[in-house]
């Protein structure tokens, strides 16, 4: 896929609770085509400390509007400054980057697309493109309390939403591998991104039960096209593959990570 | 117009500008971007005769105004370089440089051999001075009689350009530059990384899988300058300045202490584009200042 980079506008900046913030941008022309799983690389300008570009996944696309969401978590001064854009302020852009999850062919599929933390930002994107491929997909976002689940509406839209949060603030209490929806529903594929410890278990959980497992990762980044090596993520035949080419989405059986 | 294009040896540059080993892959990786064919040349990742895994995740950490490092030339190895990769590039219609790099002089003469034989690579630049490997790299960076003994056995095989890419972690980089020349050397690029480290506080360790690792960016660029206006009063050879090069401002600063040519690194991370930006930016200055080529302007500093 053709990579771009652009200028793109602020048209919304919404705080969600204190630590995240849902940025909207537009561009003069129409955005190319996103998948879901892709990440761009944002120039924060306004923070003297943040040196590279930051790597957000894309959050949702809305054609309508030709806008791009990203949802953001405060982090650090990068993510920091990001979240202080203003409507009319310019973000430059590389994009779309990476692979993407893979869209089932069939309509019949059951998938479960489990998120965690601010690694439920790519999810609502999937969720979008496979209730427009005819999918239902079913959503299980974890986190640590109420205030951490973020978009739960537009979740909503999309298909079945079932939420843990680590102190039992809303949905169940415990982590996602726990939710009674496992027990009560076979799936036939499992889509995660979140916190490294949350996949490795989610993908642990997904091969033993015989269950197909994509994860999206979030290894460290500098140039995000490719060009550095410094992404890289081990493969089950200790070979490094870089993160931001042949990720960030992985079928876990090619990592290095199952027990 | 002015005059961009300048000679390194036999080499002919269309301008001064290139795009440092290790931070721009094979150059395709940057052609949804720009037109990488405007640039001057293009130094190819770090290659080594046997394939290499390079080093344990995390090899990157940021710091102000650069970046560490440590990625330990990872690549593919010559052969699957010559099978694979070549056929890609070798059309693209600027300088495909190799960066050659060995753990003993015998890896580095059979790197240096294999790339001997790909007629659309028109030179090699030998790194002897990578921070992050355990053997050879800086090892042989570091000492004159290191840097003459791989200079001179790979000399006896490669009869094209040969630069020779000098390491800042030295007392005197000039007696480096000198015994190179000596030995042959068309030319010499510096600087690489410096050698750094940093260390993640909260879990009290270092961030770097490897602890130490190589520093780049704007943060090293009073150096790499310094160290290029050294060079260019100790040897006669051209010389090719890189470290923290961001803008055509940063790229006359190299050239007027005394750099023939440029490369850009880390910066191309923040602007894909960086190069282009620098071309321009060059061309404009020398308008602006009515030097009609850019040769006038070479270690302009010194007359
Ligand atoms: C492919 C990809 C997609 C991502 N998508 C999103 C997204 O949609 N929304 C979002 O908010 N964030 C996302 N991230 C993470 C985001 O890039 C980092 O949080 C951001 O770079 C931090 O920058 P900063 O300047 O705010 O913090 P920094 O000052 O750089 O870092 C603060 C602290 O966090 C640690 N840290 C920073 N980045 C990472 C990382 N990637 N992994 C582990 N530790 C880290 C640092 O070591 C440091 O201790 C994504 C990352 C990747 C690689
Ligand atoms: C991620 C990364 C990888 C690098 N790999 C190589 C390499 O393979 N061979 C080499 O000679 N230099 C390598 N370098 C060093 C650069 O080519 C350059 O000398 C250095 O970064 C200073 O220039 P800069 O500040 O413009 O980046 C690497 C630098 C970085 C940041
Ligand atoms: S971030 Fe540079 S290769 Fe992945």
């Amino acid at each position: 896929m053709k990579k771009y980079m652009l200028d793109m506008k602020v048209t919304a900046n919404c705080p969600l609770h204190n630590n995240y913030c849902l940025l909207k941008l537009t561009a003069d022309q129409t955005l190319p085509e996103m998948l879901p799983g892709q990440f761009v690389q944002v120039r924060v300008d306004r923070s003297p400390t943040t040196f590279l570009r930051r790597p957000i996944s894309i959050n949702y696309v809305d054609r309508e509007t030709n806008e791009l969401w990203l949802l953001v978590q405060k982090i650090g001064d990068g993510t920091r400054t990001m979240c202080e854009s203003r409507p009319g302020d310019i973000l430059n852009l590389l994009l779309p980057l990476g692979n993407s999850f893979t869209i089932p062919a069939d309509k019949g599929q059951k998938p479960l697309l489990i998120g965690g933390g601010v690694g439920t930002a790519p999810m609502l994107y999937l969720g979008a493109v496979l209730n427009e491929a005819g999918i239902t997909p079913t959503f299980l976002l974890g986190a640590r309390t109420e205030k951490d689940l973020l978009q739960l509406e537009k979740f909503e839209q999309f298909g079945d939403l079932f939420v843990t949060t680590e102190d039992g603030s809303f949905g169940e209490k415990g982590f996602v591998t726990n939710h009674s929806v496992l027990q009560q529903v076979a799936f036939d594929q499992i889509y995660t991104c979140g916190p490294k410890p949350m996949m490795m278990a989610v993908a642990n959980y997904a091969h033993q039960s015989g269950t197909a497992c994509e994860v999206s990762l979030e290894n460290t980044m500098a140039c995000g096209i490719g060009a550095c090596l410094c992404c890289v993520e081990k493969t089950k035949e200790e070979h490094h593959v870089c993160v931001c080419t042949e990720g960030p989405v992985f079928n876990i059986e090619k990592l290095s990570w199952l027990n | 117009m002015a005059e961009l294009n300048v000679n390194i040896g036999k080499l002919a540059l269309k301008n001064p500008v290139m795009t440092a080993s290790g931070t721009f892959g094979y150059g395709i990786e940057y052609a949804d971007f720009m037109d990488i064919s405007r640039l001057g040349g293009i130094f190819v990742k770090g290659t080594t005769i046997q394939p290499r895994e390079g080093n344990a995740y995390p090899r990157m950490a940021e710091t102000p105004s650069g970046m560490l490092n440590a990625v330990g030339l990872q690549n593919k190895g010559a052969h699957y370089f010559a099978e694979h990769i070549y056929p890609e590039i070798k059309d693209i219609d600027t300088n495909m440089i190799v960066n050659v790099s060995g753990s003993s002089i015998e890896t580095y003469v059979e790197c240096a051999e294999k790339i001997a034989e790909l007629d659309q690579i028109p030179a090699i630049e030998l790194n002897i001075s990578c921070p992050n490997v355990k053997q050879g790299g800086m090892a042989f960076g570091v000492t004159c009689a290191g840097a003459s003994e791989v200079v001179k056995a790979v000399r006896k095989v490669y009869p094209k350009t040969m630069i020779v890419k000098l390491s800042p972690n030295v007392t005197d980089i000039t007696e480096i530059a000198r015994a190179v020349e000596a030995e042959g050397a068309d030319s010499v690029s510096l600087i690489n990384t410096m050698l750094g480290m940093a260390v993640d506080v909260e879990k009290r360790k270092p961030i770097l899988s490897t602890v130490t690792g190589g520093l780049s960016g704007p943060c090293v660029k009073p150096i790499a300058v310094r160290m290029v206006w050294q060079t260019y009063k100790a040897v006669k050879i051209p010389i090719i300045g890189l470290g923290g090069i961001a803008t055509w401002k940063d790229a006359m600063e190299f050239i007027l202490a005394g750099a023939t040519a440029i490369q850009i690194g880390t910066y191309n991370f923040v602007d894909p584009t960086a190069g282009i930006q620098v071309i321009d930016g060059l061309n404009e200055y020398c308008d602006r200042h009515g030097v009609k080529s850019i040769t006038e302007l070479i270690g302009a500093l010194h007359h």
